[in-house]
């Protein structure tokens, strides 16, 4: 299969320019004769569905949340990047991008990186004409703060909730077009099939959540924003709703998912405290900007933080990474972080922890200014864990937090099955081996508010508007939701006795022994075989109480880590096949002589697209070639 | 540590329901309230029973899924934290706990803890927004904006939409919901144009979902995860009151 991503020609700067000058439209009669759906209501998915209702389309949004409003967006806290340049520190579109490349490690596509880096200035706009309630000086303009990966602060926030604010303005966008009856919504509907006729994505299979109804719905256009999908890892920073099965349904009907194996893996997160440990909770990389990290020179030094000398402290990212210090991006962090507990200098009582100390911090600025910046999270810390970080320092550890990879899509969006676009982190476009912090908010919005309007109608343009359905699209609709039928009863009638919570830790475990921060080709393989019997054991051993005709939250459940039971395997695959490091992708067999990853740019300067191939069949791997014709492929170093 | 639960259990919407009697033990103190559940709930499975319907998905306190009163207090005994961030370090060994659904008549009993809260989704369909297209903004730096009015709006849009206030309060009243989006957007610039309009529809559709009126009991703000002030509400009342005077 030959990948085409449909990147406009010319100079990277003016792709997107010409591309909107050129692109072709819809008529503002026309319009309303499409029919969109969208899933999802985070950033992408509400941003996307409010814009293209404004716009005029007619727009169906399904969220399996009780609410629009509880996506889980709404829990990012630390910033949004954009290159305003209103700290007149050097920042620049061009830079954005750059950085953006650079902190992927090279695996992303140049130029949807460059439109993203472009677009990011309208995000703030749009937001603040919207409400939402961002950081000021006290002379009234928007103030910054500074993230991983960056040397400059372009980073707009909102305390220490702004994927809340900025989930908030996208939702009420979202409230105002269906209060004018612009948008249908669908809450507490899960999608569970995707539908494909005549090699266009068509519609959706949905099931009430609160009744267990089954509809097909058809459209036009299919949007997946449906988030990424680490819980695969069981403990992860992600809701506990969040999941895969509208990208792995529609991965299943054909679209190609890409580079599974790149998750990242967030430095600051609350450590495990026990085996009952449901999710892990972030503490926002924005905390690096005044919380120095540190463990004991000496393995085995048990001693409290506080009675452990200044000389006998290792700040390790300062002394790794001496000019971006504790702002290293996130894979190295993380990885700097498991190599000293693996040294047995972690803290704590499982030893897999290292301190993230604000004393310096609240010595220099006061404990009032440390208050102001950060105090919902040292609150979080508190209740939590029990102890205050304005005493002694924080236990931090790394923890699963995004995926990078995702449908494939291309430039405009839509994956290989025209019709189905891939917006936010359901996507694999923007983020290469390693995303950066405050990146995910601006892609997500970067996809809703500002590509999506411009590429859907240029498909639209070419498709003559939903009327009646001939037999086969007919004839697909019914297969599809038959086929969710069946999958529902099998589900229902194993009657074996593990709750599915259980197949869900052990795929979490698996993972992370296997496909976590550092990966071996012989870990990789004893995974995949792990994978496959826990899917044997869970489809002869599971038990799904209650019928499929209410509200049956282990029926949820059980349909999603069924999934994750199929996409961790691919991950595995995918993990394997490349056969090198980079970004978050660390293969023990390829690192430098200091540990740091080793690319192979002549091999894998590469997207991994896999299209399913059936049941119990291998995945086949496709590629698309990474070409970079603005960025010269550096050796990544924040020394 | 050992806990006796007596949670709500009621098949659907109209049906009856029932406290029903559950004994835990082996409990660590560190465990968060949810956790519990959880493994309540895998116990009832592995008894063939149907495990506790509950809500809960960000479990950090910000997405307000997680609606449980226990002993009568909505999300439980910690000031200024939703039910996921409670922990079992906050109550004794032995001690018994009731744990019930989000009691309101505009919130309809789903299934044991899971109500309908979606008429606050009508309210904010009814107004909760500045009508602003995508595309349409200007630069965000034109307007200025002083600290501390983006503070004040900061505060009051952090509702998480949970319904605390509503199930803390003897006539059912979303007062406080409401009075936080409309002071929100009401304190900024960007707010001025609807502002009238804005308040005047989201109380009627507050009326409409039959939620009650505010007789100053202030129980909205004590069980506020957000600590949202039911100042607000004075506020809102204010707001709404000049959006009934006719222009001069």
């Amino acid at each position: 299969m030959k990948l085409d991503a449909r990147v406009p020609a010319g100079p990277l700067a003016d792709k997107w320019k010409n591309f909107k000058a050129s692109v072709r439209l819809v008529s503002p009669a026309n319009k309303r004769k499409y029919e969109v759906i969208v899933v999802g209501t985070g950033l992408a998915g509400a941003s996307a569905a409010a814009s293209l209702a404004e716009l005029g389309y007619r727009v169906k949004a399904f969220c399996f949340h009780d609410s629009p409003r509880r996506a889980h967006s709404i829990a990012a806290q630390g910033g949004i990047n954009a290159a305003k340049n209103y700290q007149n520190d050097g920042d620049s579109v061009r830079r954005l991008f750059y950085d953006t490349i650079k902190g992927g490690d090279f695996r992303s596509r140049e130029a949807n990186v460059y439109r993203l880096a472009e677009v990011s200035v309208n995000i703030i706009d749009q937001c603040v004409a919207q409400g939402v309630p961002f950081a000021r000086e006290y002379g009234g303009m928007l103030t910054n703060r500074s993230f991983g990966g960056a040397q400059v602060s372009r980073t707009f926030y909102a305390r220490g909730a702004t994927g809340q604010q900025l989930l908030l303005g996208a939702y009420s966008a979202l409230s105002r077009q269906i209060g004018q009856g612009r948008v249908q919504m669908f809450p507490r509907h899960e999608m569970l099939d995707l539908v494909v006729a005549d090699g266009k994505a068509q519609g959706i299979v949905t099931r009430n959540l609160v009744n267990g109804e089954l509809k097909a719905h058809a459209a036009d256009a299919v949007l997946l924003c449906t988030g990424g999908y680490g819980n695969a890892y069981y403990l992860s920073t992600y809701a506990r709703g969040s999941n895969a099965t509208a990208i792995w349904r529609a991965h299943r009907r054909g679209a190609l998912f890409a580079n599974p194996c790149f998750t990242q893996i967030h430095p600051t997160c609350i450590p495990v405290s026990g085996e009952y440990q449901s999710k892990l909770t972030l503490m926002s990389e924005s905390l690096r900007n005044d919380g120095r990290c540190w463990v004991p020179k000496h393995a085995g030094d048990r001693r409290p933080a506080g009675l452990i000398p200044e000389e006998e402290r290792d700040y390790f990212l300062e002394r790794i990474y001496p000019s971006y210090g504790n702002l290293a991006p996130r894979d190295i962090a993380s990885r700097a972080a498991k190599r000293v507990c693996d040294e047995g200098r972690g803290v704590g009582k499982s030893g897999l922890g290292v301190y993230l100390d604000f004393s310096e911090a609240i010595g220099r600025l006061g404990q009032k200014t440390v208050q102001e910046r950060y105090a919902n999270l040292f609150d979080m810390y508190h209740e939590i864990t029990g102890e205050s970080a304005y005493e002694a320092p924080m236990r931090i550890f790394p923890a699963v937090h995004y995926t990078m990879g995702g449908l494939w899509v291309d430039y405009h969006l839509m994956s290989n099955l025209p019709g189905l676009f891939v917006l936010g982190e359901a996507n694999f476009s923007d983020h290469g081996a390693n995303r950066l912090g405050a990146s995910a908010l601006m892609q997500g919005l970067a996809d809703g508010y500002f590509v999506i309007p411009y590429t859907l109608g240029d498909y639209l343009s070419q498709q003559k508007p939903s009327g009646p359905r001939n037999a086969a699209e007919t004839e697909a609709f019914w297969a599809a939701t038959e086929d969710v039928q069946n999958r529902i009863r099998k589900l229902l009638e194993v009657r074996g006795g593990r709750p599915v919570s259980e197949f869900h830790r052990q795929l979490g475990k698996i993972l992370w022994d296997q496909c976590g921060m550092s990966r071996t080709r012989k870990g990789l393989e004893q995974g995949i075989e792990q994978i496959r019997q826990l899917r044997k054991e869970f489809w002869e051993d599971l038990n799904v109480p209650g019928s499929g005709e209410d509200l049956n939250q282990s029926l949820e459940k059980a349909g999603r880590v069924a999934d994750f039971l199929e996409l961790g395997e691919l991950m595995c695959r995918d993990a394997l096949e490349r056969d090198e490091s980079c970004g978050c992708h660390f293969r023990e067999e390829h690192q430098t002589a200091e540990g740091e990853c080793a690319r192979k740019d002549d091999s894998f300067a590469q997207v991994a697209a896999w299209e399913y191939s059936g049941e119990g069949k291998a995945a086949v791997r496709h590629v698309e070639p990474l070409k970079y014709e603005e960025v010269s492929l550096a050796t990544r170093s924040y020394k | 540590m050992k806990l006796h639960l007596k949670i709500w259990r009621q098949p659907g919407k109209d049906h009856p329901g029932k406290l029903e009697m559950y004994d835990l033990d082996g409990l660590n103190p560190d465990m968060s309230f949810l956790e519990m559940m959880d493994v309540l709930n895998d116990r009832l499975t592995r008894e063939g029973k149907e495990p506790v319907a509950f809500e809960h998905d960000c479990r950090e306190g910000i997405c307000g899924s997680c609606a449980m009163a226990i002993n009568g207090e909505p999300h439980g005994p910690n000031d200024g934290a939703t039910t996921c961030q409670v922990y079992l370090r906050s109550f004794k060994d032995g001690e018994t706990l009731t744990v019930e659904p989000w009691r309101a008549r505009a919130f309809p009993v789903l299934k044991d803890l899971v109500t309908d809260r979606s008429a606050f989704d009508r309210i904010m369909q009814a107004g909760g927004f500045i009508s602003v297209n995508t595309g349409q903004a200007p630069d965000a730096n034109a307007m200025p904006i002083g600290k501390e009015t983006a503070e004040q709006a900061f505060d009051a849009a952090h509702c998480i939409g949970c319904g605390a206030c509503v199930a803390a309060c003897r006539n059912g009243s979303a007062m406080l919901f409401v009075a936080a989006k409309v002071s929100h957007l009401g304190l900024l610039p960007q707010g001025q144009p609807e502002r009238k309009q804005r308040v005047r529809r989201m109380v009627e559709a507050m009326d409409a979902a039959g939620f009650g009126n505010c007789s100053n009991q202030y129980a909205c703000e004590a069980v506020c995860p957000k600590e949202i002030s039911a100042d607000l509400i004075a506020r809102m009342n204010r707001d709404y009151a000049l959006s009934l005077v006719p222009k001069l």
